[in-house]
């Protein structure tokens, strides 16, 4: 087409074959990189076992949605279509850039399938593709440079500033932009001057700019230019390709792998090591993760893959109070830790207990389990394994807050947190009022359909007992054949194995499993969102169970409930979402439906709701653990509640009522605003 | 550092509301946990951490039934090296002074540098440390709430004193100290912790291989005895106070210097 | 006939308050028992309150010596067991020096041994009937020691009432010359004293425990003045700490101090669950609080519904004007 000669023929001072030169440059980008790679493997070989090569079917179905589809990105917008564009520039590009590596000692190098129609759309495509990206990086670049968002700053505690090192790769991304169009506008310049024979260019794009630009240029000087560019552009595009594993755009490599591989359960909490039976946990010598190898080679996939967003840390309500967790640099630091263990060449050092080199204490516990990081991550990396792991270790190391302890002791001896006896589990249906006009089957002797699981809170906290006496209303009424466990209960343990005890859990568990079975029931009812995520969850081999928010809802529907009027119609409500309701278990409609049910009820939304949610503070044995904070997450949702009009904030949570209850008085909201169970309202609108 | 740790299975006074039994005279035990007394875990924890800084070695002892067996295993779970369980139906029914002379009989037997006691436990009394040392004629510090090794010879202590204060002293070994709680953290022991040490030989020594005379110890030698328990009238509810603030006040007044309010 | 000796120790050339306590505690005892105060230390001091002694006691033993500047117990317990007949009974109070004494001494003296004794109920046959706390104060029992070869006993302060200090007309006997070589194994360094503003509320035996009734910062001051009149210390409830009021050594509940106090003053405080789990040892609770519901009421003793903000004042008032 043009008699510009390409790299394939072009010889340097006119003895020296480029194509030497384009054909040393991969196999030596190649080959470091591949050497690379494999001391990147290393850690991940040494690494706990990990079982990821289930449901391929589910996980090619992330693949699409997650990785291909980009669909957490958009959750925010301006970064979030920035990363569109540039990731879906370098799917179009990564072609264009094999081609043109081929090019350099094959002239005339077309792409197998490329020489046809589809070589002109892709040419079209790809022009418009390196446009899109070159303004997107350059976009970016002011971004972080100039505007700096507040989720990319790095407290001094963890170390420098990140910004240097994003521009420059920026920066190399837009040199491979340029110097790419800058190699096919010299050509196509190089042959309208020659035959002033003018080939179609996608308008507008880089190419088409450059080649105009380029049209008053001499031969000479476009010969050179073409020849520069492309090893501009083959130099760079090795060096970028050898620089990715090196920090954290080793992700553009990774996120692959670590999207397909992604944990497909959600609410489930990793056993304490794949391969091993609960029977067998005996034999382990070592609980946990204490050693950078203890993670599994997924965690480790993981560290690899953090991109430094910020996006766990913006949503992690423990990082909002200030509270010593950063979702985003217990990735990081661990890291830097593997690059700093396992060096690109010499001796790899070995890994000293994690939580007192790179961990503190405080920073492990301070996790609510919320899982508001790992819905945002677009990587879908993980945190609450590899907490509950960390803590694992800890807990097997004695290292246990003593505030922790005193639950933890109680609920070995007792079976609840709070070191009540036994006998006094079902004290809430003794209430005089209640008492005289219900009657609760205790399942020990009794028989009935469906088991009401009231959990340690509800069955102990005077105030929180109202809870299971409205729940027990409400099934009544419902017409469900329900009983209550009575002391045979154990507390469900959904905390006592996010805290990493994993044998008192195991204990709990196998407890109310043999009594749940013992009653022969067919399905089992919660109020508590933790209990219905252990049971449901946790738990195997036990009859479906259902939160009360379902069970009223699927009774609205048929009729079995009819709900009055709104008795408040001047009140304006809120629903606040329980992590282990919503997030861990995608319950989000059934409660509003019911809320919705009651006639005349103004219902508004919080900006933080479904997913998105933000935590009350945690329950469970979080409300014994004393966190460094400022203030207190649930002081932070009060005032979210607030600024979206609400007046009263309706959970489905005992854990958020306590929580939300006492952050209305801590922010001087009393008489204002009320948090109310979501029992309490339904129980009270029953007709 | 050979370290010696006396401790003690107790009815754990956080997990458990004590009752009566019918008969009014005892405690209704039916539905108490047990473990080991609270200030015993903290000399435990204390006796680990020297070791740990100077080397040695911990054994924890106690005088019960064959369930006391469970708290020495909880505290060597916790990384004490030893334990010795002693146990005697001669032994039953001894009071503070019956339980130091069997102590110290298992004492002689060894040779510990330093032995440490809980402050106080179940009875609240106190005891058993301050008169195991003087049995032993070694020197005593009750209410240690910070140890400093300066030798082999000499140790430094702190006792807790009234209004928070702290009073150093110099003591050479062998000595006896009692623990006070808050000295340190101790660690946690999970249940795993206890199965990894559940097959550990725990020798059970008699008053025969201590060379104990029975008529000593026990219910026999005891010279202080418990009668009954009994648990005073308190009552239902709070008695509100009403009338005017001044009347209240004047009630109150009254009700705060009998209980010692003033 | 019973001898009943009672240690009376002192600060600064001041007996302490238990010093008057021990006549209604020897009463209880045995009416008809000889009662003789002791008192050792060294120069102007223990003859002060040797002397002081004799308004109450008719018999005063004085042991003065230089190594007893400081009452290191295994000194005074040395010097005890030389001056005192071994078959008498000694009281010594229950604090951190008779705990220090006290169990030594009784070895020592071959003498029965019992701890804090709240109260007695006579000698029946060499058998004295006592009465204590077990469990941290959730049970009481009764005791008896057998006195035939002596007894020392520690006694609860504050459980006695206090007799006024009178004109006994008392003697000082010296016996410091029948304290023979008193060099022992322990060595009294110093005492450090605690950091202003680090208060160990858990040692306090009477608490003014506020909540969120205080309602602003301002307003612990008022919670401040009346421990001050009734010699207690100030603690407070979870909010309070978070709202960084008072320093979290305070808080009192399950994720904070675990607290022992005879009287607990509930200002303001709801009464969670997580709160009351760090009141032990069966005080007595007093409850303050606007909402006749709180919970509070459920566990105290006293209960009365008021605004604290109104009634602190005035109670402090009422308390500095007696």
């Amino acid at each position: 087409m043009s008699s510009i000669i390409g790299p394939a023929n072009f010889e340097f001072f006119g003895i020296f074959p480029a194509a030497i030169l384009s054909f040393i440059l991969p196999v030596v980008g190649v080959g470091l990189f591949a050497y690379i790679m494999a001391r990147r493997l290393a850690p991940l070989v040494r690494a706990a076992p990990d079982y990821r090569f289930d449901h391929i079917g589910r996980r090619i179905q992330k693949l699409f949605v997650i990785w291909l589809g980009q669909i957490k990105q958009p959750r925010y917008m301006l970064a979030g279509v920035l990363h569109i564009v540039i990731f879906a520039g370098f799917l179009i590009l990564s072609i264009r850039s094999v081609s043109l590596v081929i090019m350099g000692f094959s002239g005339g190098f077309v792409m197998p399938g490329f020489d046809g129609w589809v070589g002109v759309v892709y040419n079209f495509l790809k022009d418009y593709a390196a446009t899109f990206v070159l303004i997107a990086c350059i976009i970016a670049a002011v971004r972080r440079g100039f505007f700096k968002p507040a989720r990319y700053a790095v407290p001094e505690k963890y170390g420098k500033d990140h910004t240097a090192e994003a521009i420059f790769v920026l920066g190399i991304i837009a040199t491979l932009m340029i110097s790419e169009s800058l190699f096919e506008a010299s050509e196509l310049a190089y042959s309208l001057k020659e035959t002033g024979e003018a080939h179609f260019v996608a308008p507008l794009t880089l190419v088409w700019i450059l080649k105009h630009l380029l049209s008053g240029a001499s031969f000479g000087f476009l010969q050179g230019l073409h020849i520069f560019s492309y090893f501009l552009h083959d130099v760079t595009f090795f060096f970028f390709l050898c620089f990715l594993p090196l920090g954290k755009h080793f992700h553009v490599i990774t996120s692959l792998f670590n999207v397909f591989f992604m944990r497909l359960d959600k609410g489930k909490i990793k056993p304490v090591r794949h391969g091993v039976t609960e029977e067998q946990l005996d034999d382990l010598e070592s609980f946990g993760v204490k050693k950078l190898e203890d993670f599994t080679w997924k965690h480790i996939l993981d560290f690899y893959s953090c991109a430094d967003c910020g996006r766990c840390s913006d949503q992690c309500p423990a990082n909002a109070v200030g509270r010593p967790l950063s979702p985003r640099f217990i990735s990081i630091k661990a890291r830097d830790l593997i690059f700093q263990n396992y060096p690109l060449s010499g001796e790899i050092y070995k890994s000293k207990m994690l939580v007192e080199d790179i961990y503190t204490e405080d920073e492990i516990w301070s996790c609510t389990t919320c899982g508001a990081c790992e819905e945002e991550c677009p990587l879908a990396i993980e945190y609450i394994d590899k907490m509950v792991d960390l803590r694992r270790g800890m807990v097997d190391e004695g290292m246990v807050p003593q505030s922790l302890q005193k639950p933890l002791k109680a609920l070995e001896k007792r079976g609840n947190p709070y070191g009540k006896m036994e006998k006094k589990r079902a004290d809430w249906a003794l209430e005089k009022e209640f008492k005289a006009a219900y009657t609760i089957k205790n399942l020990a002797k009794d028989e009935a359909d469906t088991l009401y699981f009231v959990d340690s809170i509800t069955s102990y906290d005077d105030n929180i007992q109202e809870i299971a006496r409205h729940t027990a209303v409400i099934l009544q009424r419902a017409g469900v054949d329900f009983g209550i466990l009575g002391k045979e209960e154990k507390d469900s343990g959904n905390e006592v194995l996010r805290f990493g005890e994993e044998m008192l859990y195991q204990d709990l568990k196998e407890q109310n499993t043999q009594a749940i079975l013992d009653t022969g029931v067919k399905q089992i009812v919660t109020a508590d969102p933790h209990a219905y995520n252990a049971l449901k969850n946790d738990y195997t081999g036990l009859p479906p169970v259902r939160h009360i928010s379902q069970v009223v809802a699927e009774k609205i529907t048929s009729g079995a409930l009819s709900l009055k009027p709104c008795l408040d119609p001047d009140k304006v409500y809120v629903y606040h979402d329980p992590c282990y309701l919503g997030r861990h278990n995608g319950v989000y409609e059934d409660p509003r439906q019911a809320l919705d049910a009651i006639d005349g009820l103004t219902r508004v939304e919080m900006e933080k709701s479904r997913d998105r949610s933000f935590c009350c503070g945690g329950g469970g044995l979080m409300l014994f653990y004393e966190p460094e904070e400022d203030t207190r997450m649930g002081v932070l949702r009060v005032n979210m509640a607030a600024e979206a009009g609400a007046t009263v904030i309706v959970t489905a949570c005992p854990f958020c009522l306590v929580n939300i209850q006492d952050a209305i008085k801590v922010a001087g909201k009393e008489g204002e605003m009320e948090a109310l169970d979501f029992t309490e309202l339904i129980a009270r609108h029953l007709r | 550092m050979e370290i010696l740790v006396c401790v003690k299975r107790v009815p754990d006074t956080a997990e458990n509301e004590f009752e009566l039994n019918s008969a009014g005279n005892d405690l209704d035990r039916d539905d108490l946990v047990y473990s080991v007394n609270e200030w015993d875990n903290y000399a435990v924890e204390e006796a680990i951490q020297i070791v740990d800084n100077v080397g040695g070695s911990v054994t924890v002892v106690t005088v019960g039934d064959d369930e006391s067996e469970e708290v020495l295993r909880r505290e060597m779970a916790m990384g004490a090296n030893n334990g010795v369980l002693l146990s005697d139906e001669a032994f039953e029914g001894s009071d503070g002074k019956g339980i130091a002379a069997i102590l110290k009989a298992e004492i002689e037997k060894g040779k510990y540098d330093l032995i440490l006691t809980g402050a106080q436990a179940d009875e609240g009394a106190g005891q058993v440390g301050g008169m195991l040392a003087a049995m032993l004629d070694y020197p005593y510090a009750s209410l240690v709430n910070k140890i400093e090794a300066v030798d082999d010879a000499v140790i430094k202590v702190g006792r807790e004193i009234e209004g928070g204060n702290q009073e150093m002293n110099e003591i050479q070994l062998p000595s006896v100290l009692s623990i006070q709680t808050g000295i340190n953290e101790p660690r946690y022991v999970g249940i795993r912790g206890i199965r990894k040490v559940a097959s550990v030989d725990i020798p059970v020594k008699g008053a025969g291989d201590l060379g104990i005379d029975a008529a000593k110890v026990g219910d026999a030698g005891a010279k202080t005895k418990r009668v009954d328990y009994f648990v005073p009238d308190l009552g239902e509810g709070a008695e509100m106070l009403e009338g005017s603030t001044d009347e209240i006040i004047e009630k109150l007044i009254e009700k705060l210097k009998a209980k010692g309010g003033l | 006939m019973t001898q009943i000796f009672a240690y009376i120790p002192f600060k600064n050339g001041n007996a302490e308050d238990v010093a008057l306590e021990y006549p209604a505690a020897a009463e209880k005892i045995d009416p008809s028992a000889s009662l003789t105060a002791v008192v050792t230390g060294t120069g102007p001091d223990v003859d002060a309150v040797a002397e002081e002694m004799t308004k109450t006691y008719k018999e005063v033993i004085k042991i003065s010596h230089a190594d007893l500047a400081y009452p290191n117990a295994e000194l005074v317990r040395k010097a005890l067991t030389d001056a005192l007949p071994h078959d008498a009974v000694i009281l010594v109070p229950h604090d951190t020096f008779g705990m220090d004494l006290a169990p030594g001494l009784s070895v020592k003296m071959d003498a029965a041994y019992a701890a804090d004794i709240v109260d007695f109920e006579g000698i029946d046959s060499n058998a004295l009937k006592m009465i204590r706390q077990e469990l941290g104060g959730a049970v009481y029992t009764h005791v008896t020691s057998d006195i035939s070869t002596g007894a020392v006993i520690t006694i609860r302060p504050g459980s006695f009432a206090p007799t006024e200090a009178g004109s006994a007309g008392g003697t000082v006997i010296d016996k410091s010359s029948e304290v023979k070589d008193l060099a022992a194994k322990r060595k009294f360094l110093e005492v450090v004293v605690a950091e202003v503003g680090d208060v160990d509320i858990t040692k306090s035996d009477v608490l003014v425990s506020v909540g969120r009734g205080i309602e602003d910062e301002e307003n612990i001051e008022l919670a401040q003045e009346l421990a001050e009149a009734m010699g207690a210390v100030v603690s407070c409830s979870r909010p309070i700490v978070d709202a960084k009021w008072l320093e979290k050594s305070r808080q009192v509940g399950t994720s904070g101090q675990t607290v022992k106090p005879k009287v607990y003053l509930a200002m303001g405080i709801s009464g969670s669950f997580q709160h009351l789990g760090g009141v032990k040892g069966n005080p007595f609770i007093v409850a303050v609080n606007k909402n006749p519901k709180a919970p509070i009421f459920q566990v105290a003793d006293v209960g009365i519904v008021e605004d604290i903000l109104e009634f602190i004042p005035e109670l402090t008032e009422a308390i500095k004007s007696q």
